[in-house]
């Protein structure tokens, strides 16, 4: 045993956060403030999501990082030790094994079940943040259901693109009630919201959780004349073949090559070896 | 149509020591319509001072006013305006109006604003600037630019584009060549015609006798005189 | 049409009862009530610190009044008393019959978003989800005042302040709302923008046959625009009636003091 209490936060934190938890479970959408603690990481690392995710784990489960997709960048990496060491939970880089993962802009491939919780680490919960700059006046907004700026801000990238233009923090209502920032996921995921697993939301810097519990509705907001469109770069991965994931692209030398592979490192990792 | 009794009017001066200032005591006079009445008196009697409570434009402090059976004193201000749209006309010695608003516009107001189509309105308003003598490549500007006679006829012109069952005029056909007053004349004797009752101030002694049925003398009832 | 000729029989669209405002010790506005009728355009004049700035505040729900009753006559319910309305019934109000224009087009405009997106909010707001039909309501107000349709994608901290205003002016009244408050609408503008301005609102009145409420110190706006005038001083009405009646017959010293007060050109 560590000198660390399980899973870092001492057990009256964790409580605390738990009771955010499940008022966040209790009205979907809603940001819930909690007493987000000092961690011992910089903000914008993930101090919201590792909060809730230490407030989830229990000695049993099967705890999984991602970043981006991947299970091997720094982030991904150092988080998952963390809670290796502070709470000698079992790790998995398998989206299908893990019963607690942790995220960082992205939902898996693979479909998630009823037995899994999903935490998201969130940079900016507020979704009229960059149009209100008044808390007081979101909150207002919020409470009152006073959502017109949402679709200014939707109005705003047709007018000067031709589309709508917003590719990541999708802006979603949850259960014909709270509009919710789903977090920095590309809007390819945004379907994938209305799932089958718990999914939580921490902001540390912003001091707010909030969830979106199994089988709820979440509407990508649009217009009529320009529906949601969950796209994606339209090439099959360079590395497994699929195409129907979400890729990235990796540029793979000077002259400007380029190829495209899927960001889910599990997902695409598993269909190469079901293949060869 | 139009009837006064007993219109008493004062100014205090507030500002000047609270200086009443009376002007007119025991005013009385009708008029039927079809009928025109000429005030009279010598400068500072009261004259504009009457036409203007008459307009429901100066507060009278006491008597009564009633023009189209509408009792004028003590009126909502709704009251009068509805008053002003549908009955009660007012050629002024100045033209005010809204900069830019071109003249055809202007003339047209009072027929639109009591409901009539806009192409029943803009005929009208044609009909009478040509009469007037208003060149037609003046119309689409604003009369803001005008020369003074040029504005007075377009202020008469406004005035008489509406069949006002009752009218009010001070000095229609002061500053107007002869030609044109003529057509004021004729103007006025129309509405006559038409049944309207008219006041008005006439300096221009020829024109108040070929117009006005009679002359009240506005001057009996300077207040101080009788005693 | 109707609207000239059946004003006598409308029921008001607002009717004041003894509101009152006080900042502490310090009154704000004591005692007012009126009654607005549908198509009425009311003044309210009065130095600074008057009071009618607090009042018209008060009036559109901007500022919580101490005491006394602002009874709109809502679409649905009839009259109703807007300070005991939820604050969201009194958003609603906010942005489908009321309309506020601020004197400062800052106030009342998104510096940061285009010309059309601050046009097209309201109607979003209410409910618009059709891109296609939002924009062309916008491009219509746009030209009804007066800016130009290749501006629309423009940002109001590129334009110029009569623009900024007139576009204040769009924003407000695409919903077709039927009362709009006004503070000092004119303020801050050149005099050869403000005669544009002013131009623009009395035909816009005229014709949507719009009620509103006018708060300004120019006199010369009142004349344009309003109806009838109310008089304040110290936060009391100390007279009111006819517009042109108030200023050209004015009985209380207070208003005597005020147009006289007015520079002649």
């Amino acid at each position: 045993m560590s000198d660390y209490n399980f899973a870092y936060l001492d057990e009256q934190t964790k409580r605390m956060i738990r009771r955010a938890i499940l008022k966040g479970v209790a009205v979907p959408g809603y940001q819930v403030p909690f007493a987000s603690r000092e961690m011992p990481m910089p903000y914008g690392w993930g101090t919201g999501g590792v909060q809730v995710s230490a407030a989830c784990l229990t000695p049993e489960d099967v705890f999984k990082v991602i970043d981006q997709g991947a299970d091997d960048t720094t982030n991904a990496v150092s988080i998952r030790k963390f809670f290796e060491k502070t709470a000698q939970v079992s790790v998995t880089e398998h989206t299908k094994d893990a019963t607690v993962i942790q995220t960082r802009h992205r939902i898996p491939e693979v479909r998630l079940t009823e037995d899994q919780i999903l935490v998201y680490q969130v940079p900016i919960p507020e979704p009229l943040r960059f149009l209100e700059p008044r808390e007081t006046e979101t909150r207002k907004m919020h409470a009152l259901e006073d959502y017109g700026l949402m679709h200014v801000k939707l109005y705003e990238d047709i007018a000067r693109h031709g589309e709508i233009a917003t590719a990541y923090a999708y802006p979603v209502k949850v259960e014909d009630r709270y509009v919710m920032d789903p977090s920095p996921i590309p809007k390819f995921d945004n379907p994938k919201l209305e799932s089958a697993a718990l999914q939580l939301f921490g902001a540390g810097r912003e001091q707010r959780i909030y969830a979106v519990p199994p089988y709820t509705k979440v509407v990508s907001l649009d217009f009529d004349d320009y529906p949601f469109d969950p796209s994606k770069a339209d090439y099959p991965c360079a590395l497994c073949g699929a195409t129907e994931s979400y890729l990235d692209e990796v540029i793979v030398d000077d002259s400007g090559g380029r190829m495209f592979v899927c960001s889910d490192t599990d997902f695409c990792a598993g269909r190469q070896e079901a293949a060869a | 149509m139009i009837e006064v009794e007993g219109l008493g009017k004062n100014f205090t001066l507030h500002n000047q020591g609270g200086a009443v200032i009376p002007v007119l005591e025991d005013a009385h006079f009708t008029v039927a319509p079809g009928e025109c009445v000429a005030l009279t008196g010598a400068s500072g009697a009261g004259k504009s001072t009457v036409m203007r409570i008459l307009y429901g434009n100066y507060l009278a402090q006491a008597g009564r006013v009633t023009i189209g059976g509408v009792d004028l004193t003590g009126a909502e201000p709704r009251t009068i305006l509805t008053l002003r749209r549908q009955t009660l006309g007012y050629v002024s010695q100045f033209l005010r109006v809204v900069p830019r608003v071109p003249t055809l516009q202007v003339v047209a107001e009072p027929c639109l604003a009591t409901g009539q189509s806009e192409e029943a309105a803009v005929t009208r308003a044609r009909d009478l600037l040509s009469r007037l003598n208003i060149p037609e490549t003046l119309w689409s500007l604003s009369p803001t630019t005008f020369s003074g006679g040029e504005q007075q006829r377009v202020n008469i012109a406004r005035g008489f584009a509406y069949t006002y069952p009752a009218l009010l005029l001070d000095e229609p056909t002061a500053s107007l060549d002869p030609v044109n007053r003529e057509v004021v004349l004729s103007l006025i004797e129309e509405a006559k015609a038409n049944g309207a009752a008219i006041v008005g101030i006439f300096h221009d002694v020829e024109a108040r006798a070929r117009v006005a049925d009679r002359e009240v003398d506005i001057g009996r009832f300077t207040p101080g005189r009788a005693a | 049409m109707t609207k000239n000729q059946n004003i006598p029989e409308r029921p008001p669209l607002l009717e004041v009862h003894d509101l009152t405002k006080n900042y502490g010790a310090r009154t704000g506005c004591a005692d007012v009530s009126f009654n607005l009728f549908p198509g009425e355009v009311m003044g309210i004049v009065g130095e600074s610190g008057s009071g009618k700035s607090t009042l018209l505040n008060c009036l559109a729900g901007q500022l919580e009044a101490d005491s006394g009753a602002v009874m709109f006559d809502t679409r649905a319910d009839g009259p109703r008393d807007t300070r005991l309305m939820s604050e969201a019934e009194r958003r609603m109000l906010g942005r489908t019959d009321w309309a506020f224009v601020h004197q400062n087009p800052r106030d009342g405009l998104r510096m940061r978003i285009s010309a059309g997106g601050n046009v097209g909010e309201r109607l979003m707001a209410v409910g618009a989800r059709h891109y296609g039909d939002i924009r062309s309501a916008a491009e219509d107000w746009l030209t009804r005042v007066e800016i130009a349709t290749d501006r629309m994608d423009d940002r109001p901290a590129a334009f110029s302040g009569g623009m900024q205003q007139r576009l204040q002016i769009a924003r407000n009244l695409v919903t077709g709302p039927r009362l709009v408050f006004m503070d000092e609408p004119t303020g801050g503008l050149d005099v050869s923008v403000q005669a544009r301005l002013l131009d623009l609102l009395r035909g816009l009145v005229r014709r949507m046959g719009l009620s509103a409420i006018i708060v300004t110190h120019d006199l010369a706006v009142v004349r344009l625009l309003a109806d009838r005038l109310m008089v304040m001083k110290d936060g009391r009405v100390v007279e009111t009636g006819l517009t042109d009646q108030v200023l050209d017959d004015p009985q209380h010293a207070y208003t005597q003091l005020l147009v006289a007060s007015v520079l002649q050109v």
